[in-house]
């Protein structure tokens, strides 16, 4: 019956992306062939190479008849997984890449020698790459597919579209190659995670509205009356980004063929504007959408519905209000009015209350099923994600308070923070999604193996500690040492001497993320083994019905 | 300048009115004793597969 459906005739969507990606085509040979400068010409052929591709994927899938559009077999919703397995594969792939750029770079603070004198390897280069490629690729590729199979199991309903699904996912992946690349080459807005040129920007404005509409089309297609929570989190951070991103990036490029662009804000307005963009990418990107994964996929693997799902409801409205408020704290004793650092300080305070609501939450989602922690590696990485949760976001608001920020800004302190938050919250919780996805897609009863989660949960959360404590001593001491003065009035240490001071830390901290980096290995190869060998899960209905002994 | 101070005004007394007023209603509906069902009944929706 599948067969039959599935050598139906063009759908009007293949047939229309057919069409737009041979217009593309030809505008980007023309742009190729006209460009200003070389990475343009470069990244012109690239999409054109991704649009030859794509015509060539639409027409192998659909000679290959395997395509089932029905939105229902058998009163059972078909379920769109090919997408969601997608991304989930990209997250694994590129977390390795993005952990790895890191380390390298640890590595290169520590022996600066190592950027080989290269201009693609030096750290202004492959700083940007690696943020971009662990927040935006390995978070946002998780991200896209946890909310592709969340929505569509939380709506008991399949993924709006065909042709819409494939185009964000795989233009999203594309979108990340050409801004990782164009950092290697030396192109940068120079905005802090916003990184990426005009052109890059543009195409993800049109990627993320699709996004926008698939999530949206499929609430509306959904069977189950009541949104999920996970959903309302899920809609806030693809809805924030949005709007993030078009305010921090509203630029005029010096020419349509080429690279370079210039932002329409001038002076602290654009540092404004910049900073809101920033902590509201760690609120709505690395926190909303995380905390999506958090009420759908602690309640799954602990069997248990979430804590209080009347907080979950607070706790998301009261994050909302709170969060868009809180950017001035990154431009304390700057020209930005005190008025609007005060506000800043006051919100990101204020912010302890829904945070900790949220981890509280998740936890207790465990109560009368600890011991559970003691046999699932699984739910005890996601549990120690939101412990980490907890515990950054009860760092941030402290080092939001102006006295505590005239010590901790622009030192290491901060740099330990944003990775306790990324590497215990954000990848912790991406991990414990990734194990459970991953069995779930493939059809596979478990994991190839529970040992192997155990080594990765272990070795990374060692580099976390050793990560995060050498950062602390490192930034405390840094801002100590550039604020000390002698009897005299004059600053007791040279730049360089609180340089070389970082280095014993340094080496702690590369370490530290070297483990990290080997446990992220450990987990790319259990999950290829589990879809590789994994043993299959028998459908309920072709289990063989039990006999009562005679 | 008296355009932005007159918006600026506004916004700090109208603008902070409302927003408490709207997540009020919020915490009033989450809470609300009828509710309860309702909520207890969403919390299993992850457990619903077909």
């Amino acid at each position: 019956m599948a067969v039959a459906t599935s050598r139906s005739s063009v759908t009007f969507g293949e047939a229309g992306a057919v069409l737009a990606l041979s217009a593309g085509l030809l505008l980007c040979i023309y742009v190729a062939a006209n460009a200003a400068d070389s990475v343009m010409t470069f990244h012109a052929l690239l999409a054109a190479a991704a649009a030859v591709g794509g015509v060539a994927a639409i027409f192998s899938r659909y000679a290959s008849g395997t395509r089932d559009l029905r939105a229902e077999i058998d009163g059972k919703p078909n379920y769109n997984w090919g997408p969601v397995k997608f991304a989930t594969i990209a997250a694994v792939v590129w977390g390795v890449v993005g952990f790895l750029a890191g380390n390298i770079l640890a590595w290169q603070l520590a022996f600066p020698a190592l950027n080989l004198d290269l201009p693609w390897t030096n750290f202004g280069r492959l700083r940007p790459f690696h943020t971009s490629v662990v927040i935006f690729a390995f978070g946002g590729n998780a991200l896209i597919a946890s909310s592709f199979y969340v929505v569509q199991k939380t709506c008991r309903a399949r993924l709006a579209g065909d042709m819409a699904p494939w185009f964000v996912v795989l233009g999203y992946n594309f979108f990340i190659l050409v801004a990782g690349t164009g950092y290697l080459f030396g192109v940068t807005q120079s905005k802090e995670y916003a990184e990426p040129e005009w052109y890059a920007d543009l195409w993800l404005t049109i990627v993320w509205v699709a996004y926008l509409l698939v999530f949206l089309a499929t609430l509306w297609k959904r069977k189950e009356p009541h949104i999920y929570v996970a959903n309302w989190f899920y809609l806030a951070f693809i809805v924030t980004i949005a709007m993030l991103h078009l305010g921090n990036n509203a630029t005029l490029p010096v020419s349509w063929l080429g690279t370079k662009s210039y932002i329409a804000w001038a002076g602290v307005q654009d540092a404004m504007f910049q900073w809101w963009y920033g902590h509201n990418a760690v609120g709505f990107f690395l926190t909303a959408g995380f905390l999506a994964m958090m009420y759908y996929f602690v309640p799954k693997r602990a069997e248990r519905p979430v804590y209080s799902y009347r907080l979950s409801i607070i706790h998301f409205w009261a994050l909302i209000f709170i969060y868009i408020w809180a950017g001035p704290h990154h431009l304390h004793y700057t020209s930005l009015p005190d008025w609007a650092q005060t506000l800043g300080m006051t919100f990101s305070i204020m912010l302890w209350m829904p945070s900790w609501g949220g981890m509280i939450n998740g936890l207790m989602t465990l109560s009368g099923a600890w011991d559970k922690l003691r046999t699932d590696p699984v739910l005890r990485m996601l549990v120690v994600s939101v412990a980490f949760y907890g515990m950054s976001t009860f760092e941030g608001p402290l080092m939001s308070i102006k006295a505590v920020n005239s010590l901790s800004h622009y030192t290491d302190w901060t740099v330990g923070h944003v990775h306790s938050g990324a590497l215990g919250w954000v990848g912790f919780v991406s991990f414990g999604t990734l194990y459970c996805m991953v069995p779930w897609l493939w059809n596979k009863k478990q994991l190839y193996s529970l040992k192997l989660v155990n080594w990765h949960f272990w070795i990374a959360t060692l580099g976390i500690v050793l990560y995060i404590t050498a950062m602390w001593v490192a930034g405390i001491l840094q801002g100590l040492m550039w604020r000390a003065y002698t009897g005299l009035g004059f600053l007791e240490y040279s730049f360089i001497e609180t340089v070389e001071a970082m280095h014993p830390f340094y080496v702690i901290r590369a370490i530290g993320g070297l483990l990290f980096v080997i446990g992220s290995v450990i987990m790319a190869y259990n999950l290829w083994m589990t879809v590789r060998h994994g043993e299959a899960e028998v459908p309920a209905a072709a289990r063989p019905a039990l006999q009562p002994a005679e | 300048m008296e355009t932005y101070s007159t918006f600026a005004a506004f916004a700090q007394t109208w603008g902070l009115v409302y927003f408490v007023a709207i997540f009020l209603g919020i915490v009033a509906y989450a809470l609300w004793p009828t509710n309860r069902a309702r909520f207890d009944d969403a919390a299993n929706i992850p457990f619903r597969e077909d």
